[in-house]
């Protein structure tokens, strides 16, 4: 008897090790000319893992705190070994994480696969996204460089401007009245932990969810499997899905080392909060387009403050596409029509402002 | 018809109120009513709400009355009167005194300002000015001259004739005009050099009020050319090391006994420049070999201070561009950078040490400097190996994706066809 044949029966004694595994040898992918997106949320699972990954390595090295958060950093860019590799690949897995989960959110309405019974599934994503923003915001501080902490402190004044709770809440992030290392600690925290921990829940939920539900068939391709007399073409998850989900791990692991190879993530100078603001202060490329929006709207629209405005608008945005499978079944088609026109203004509003954002002086 | 008459009428029933009240508001206030009149005059008569206003002494409670007499509280000629104690324009030669019976009265300055200087006048007395005043010389400068009349704004205001920005222009109408300066035989082309100088671009240009103007070199009150053996003390207010380095130097002894005038031999004065190592060549800008003799001692030490320096300064160049191509790669150089502001730090230290006239001085700092450049040199050289081991390796590991990718590729297409 092998030993991998006595490992598996020892495990069969204990937890019914058939039994276990017998949903995911059952789990089939739907097979259809649009299957091709299906591959988006298991790149998306991929980078997170790679951020956990290079995250607690770089962790090994880097010291939270204002006067020691760049030179760590920096230690790590030039003094550890493959540290450059690491500390790259985090910043650029981090942003193509965000951009692999945009992508995999609108590939999910415009295939319909929100609709009923996957509501959940859908909250349970969109939670994921606001978190993986929540990465994103707090993450680009902790280098401590003169662009993270300026934009830090745009973006931290704009939550001030959230009616009521504003203030409160801008104080609680800052760790005070202004940016400082208290800042620092505090979004070094919510990166680390609190970010990781509910992300890891969510992510636990989400996959449970998609694996009760199985994959999503676009209404379309539905609809034709059912006039073809219930013909439908499905592959196995386990190992046929799997391994071409692995090739695609594969290639964004080559795209992720080609990035760090050839563009390594700049480091910029330390950020000095006497100084005053430079230039050209931007965000993370994922929030410009509401950056340069807030930036559009005039000062006052009538009486009210117009930040407070478009802060509200984003709010209620942002519900509204969280709520959105509600909305699906509302009137004879006419709520499903309303979601696809949003959906295109949406993409193409973001996509537009985003270009918008890096051009406009 | 009537109508007209008594539009008119009413009309001058109107200004004779308006009238009546400002007089009456006028004594209420003890108001200065010399500018009724004296705001409605042509110049040279003239003197307007608006010019007083801007006046320092109008600011601090002062009156026409304090310098020219009489009594601003009478609306009428009688303002003006004898018995008023009225002195009328003041004569220039009064001026300086007039100006010192207040500006030289610690006591009373106090008052007003106690942190200003009450010695503008005894210094006004040392002066080339002063001097020839005193003789009878009325052409010369007095206080009003420079800072203005009616209109006299306090040294910081930019609008001031004496703010440092204006100096050289204040300086430059007397001293730039041929014609009135033709009796004292001096240059009129002064402001001419100025405005070409590194002194000038550095006060206009960078905005760096401290920058030297006519006053720095020449004194203010006390204005005087500086003495040929005396110059160096002048430069050295600012110029601090490199006066250090001359006084110590041969240089020192020998442009004395020659009657030269220390830094003004190679720097000029007015029209001071940029200095660049060519001072020390042989061509245009070259100014060693105006005293001294092809292949003497002095020319062949002059000779190895200009290589090394070109050296040094052509090291740090190479290593810039190194670690600008490094940079450029998205290496991370910036502690090499930081290094290379070492470097020029010893550049500059190098060309201060010129004015020691040593060899040997000079070449501690090239060599100090030079050991810093090779140490930031080799950095970017590093980090470019390191930028071409990063893309070998990319190389390797895409071959090593590529492999696996045809390998499960190829296993797909296998238990896929096993299936079947």
């Amino acid at each position: 008897m092998t030993f991998l044949s006595r490992a598996r029966l020892w495990f069969d004694e204990r937890f019914d090790w058939a039994g276990l595994v017998g949903p995911l040898k059952k789990k089939a992918v739907p097979v259809h000319k649009l299957s091709y997106w299906y591959f988006l949320g298991g790149i998306t699972l991929f980078l997170f893992m790679i951020q956990v990954f290079t995250g607690i390595l770089l962790l090994l090295y880097y010291r939270p705190g204002a006067n020691e958060a760049f030179e760590s950093v920096q230690y790590i860019m030039t003094r550890v070994q493959f540290g450059w590799l690491i500390r790259s690949i985090h910043s650029w897995a981090a942003n193509l994480m965000i951009l692999t989960a945009f992508l995999h959110m609108f590939s999910v309405v415009f295939l319909r696969a929100y609709r009923k019974p996957r509501e959940l599934t859908w909250l349970s994503g969109m939670l994921l996204l606001f978190l993986a923003m929540g990465f994103g915001f707090s993450g680009y501080l902790l280098p401590w460089n003169t662009l993270a902490f300026f934009a830090t402190k745009v973006g931290t004044e704009i939550t001030g401007q959230v009616p009521v709770i504003g203030h409160s809440l801008m104080v609680f992030l800052r760790g005070g009245e202004d940016v400082t290392g208290a800042t620092l600690t505090r979004f070094f925290g919510f990166h680390v932990a609190v970010l990781p921990g509910l992300t890891i829940l969510m992510v636990l939920v989400h996959l449970a969810l998609v694996q009760y539900f199985g994959m999503s068939v676009p209404p379309g391709v539905e609809a034709r499997w059912k006039a073809a007399r219930g013909e439908v073409r499905e592959m196995k998850f386990f190992p046929n899905f799997f391994l071409r989900e692995l090739m695609a791990w594969y290639i964004a692991l080559g795209v992720l080392g080609a990035l760090a190879a050839i563009l390594p993530w700049e480091l910029g100078t330390k950020a000095d909060p006497f100084a005053p603001a430079p230039a050209g202060i931007r965000p993370e490329w994922y929030f410009m387009f509401m950056f340069q929006t807030l930036k559009e709207i005039p000062a006052k629209v009538w009486r009210l403050d117009g930040e407070v405005i478009g802060i509200l608008l984003f709010g209620v945005a942002g519900l509204l596409w969280t709520l959105l499978p509600f909305f699906d079944q509302v009137g004879q088609g006419r709520g499903r029509r309303f979601i696809m026109g949003v959906a295109i203004f949406a993409v193409s509003y973001m996509f537009a402002m985003t270009i918008y954002g890096y051009v406009a002086k | 018809m009537d109508t007209l008459r008594n539009n008119a009428l009413w009309r001058a029933m109107f200004l004779f109120v308006a009238l009546l009240l400002r007089v009456s508001i006028a004594r209420g206030q003890a108001a200065n009513t010399c500018l009724d009149c004296h705001g409605a005059l042509d110049p040279p008569l003239q003197v307007t709400e608006q010019q007083f206003a801007n006046d320092i002494h109008s600011q601090k409670g002062l009156t026409c009355a304090s310098c020219h007499g009489g009594d601003p509280t009478r609306a009428d000629m009688d303002a003006m009167s004898k018995t008023a104690g009225f002195r009328g324009k003041i004569s220039r030669k009064d001026i300086p005194g007039l100006c010192g019976g207040c500006h030289s009265d610690g006591a009373f300055m106090r008052k007003y300002n106690p942190s200003l200087r009450t010695d503008q006048l005894s210094q006004y007395k040392t002066s080339v000015h002063g001097t020839l005043f005193a003789k009878g010389d009325t052409k010369v400068a007095v206080c009003v001259d420079c800072h203005g009349v009616h209109d006299l704004r306090p040294a910081r205001d930019t609008q001031s004739k004496v703010n440092p920005l204006n100096v050289a222009q204040t300086c430059s109408r007397c001293h730039s005009n041929a014609e009135y300066m033709r009796t004292y035989g001096i240059p009129t082309d002064q402001f001419a050099k100025y405005g070409t100088s590194v002194h000038h671009e550095a006060m206009t240009a960078r905005g760096d009020l401290s920058a030297p103007t006519c006053t720095t070199c020449h004194g203010n009150h006390g204005a005087a050319p500086p003495g040929v053996g005396t110059v160096q003390n002048v430069c050295s207010t600012c110029h601090v090391f490199q006066a250090e380095m001359y006084e110590k130097s041969s240089h020192k002894d020998a442009f004395k006994a020659a009657g030269l005038p220390g830094c003004v031999v190679c720097h000029s004065n007015h029209g001071v420049t940029q200095p660049t190592d060519a001072k020390l060549g042989t061509g245009p800008e070259g100014v060693c070999m105006q005293c001294h003799s092809p292949g003497d001692v002095c020319d062949q030490a002059r000779a190895k201070m200009l290589v090394e320096l070109s050296q040094l300064d052509q090291a740090i160049k190479n290593a810039n561009q190194v670690l600008a191509v490094a940079e450029s790669s998205g290496m991370e150089v910036s502690e090499a950078r930081l290094g290379q502001d070492q470097a020029r730090d010893s550049l500059v230290k190098a060309r201060v040490t010129i004015h020691s006239f040593e060899t040997k001085l000079v070449e501690q700092d090239i060599q100090a400097g030079l050991a810093t450049v090779a140490k930031n040199l080799q950095a970017g050289k590093d980090a470019l190996r390191e930028r071409n081991y990063r893309r070998i390796g990319l190389g390797v590991a895409v071959l090593a994706i590529l492999i696996v990718l045809l390998g499960l590729h190829l296993y797909i297409r296998q238990i896929e066809a096993n299936a079947k």
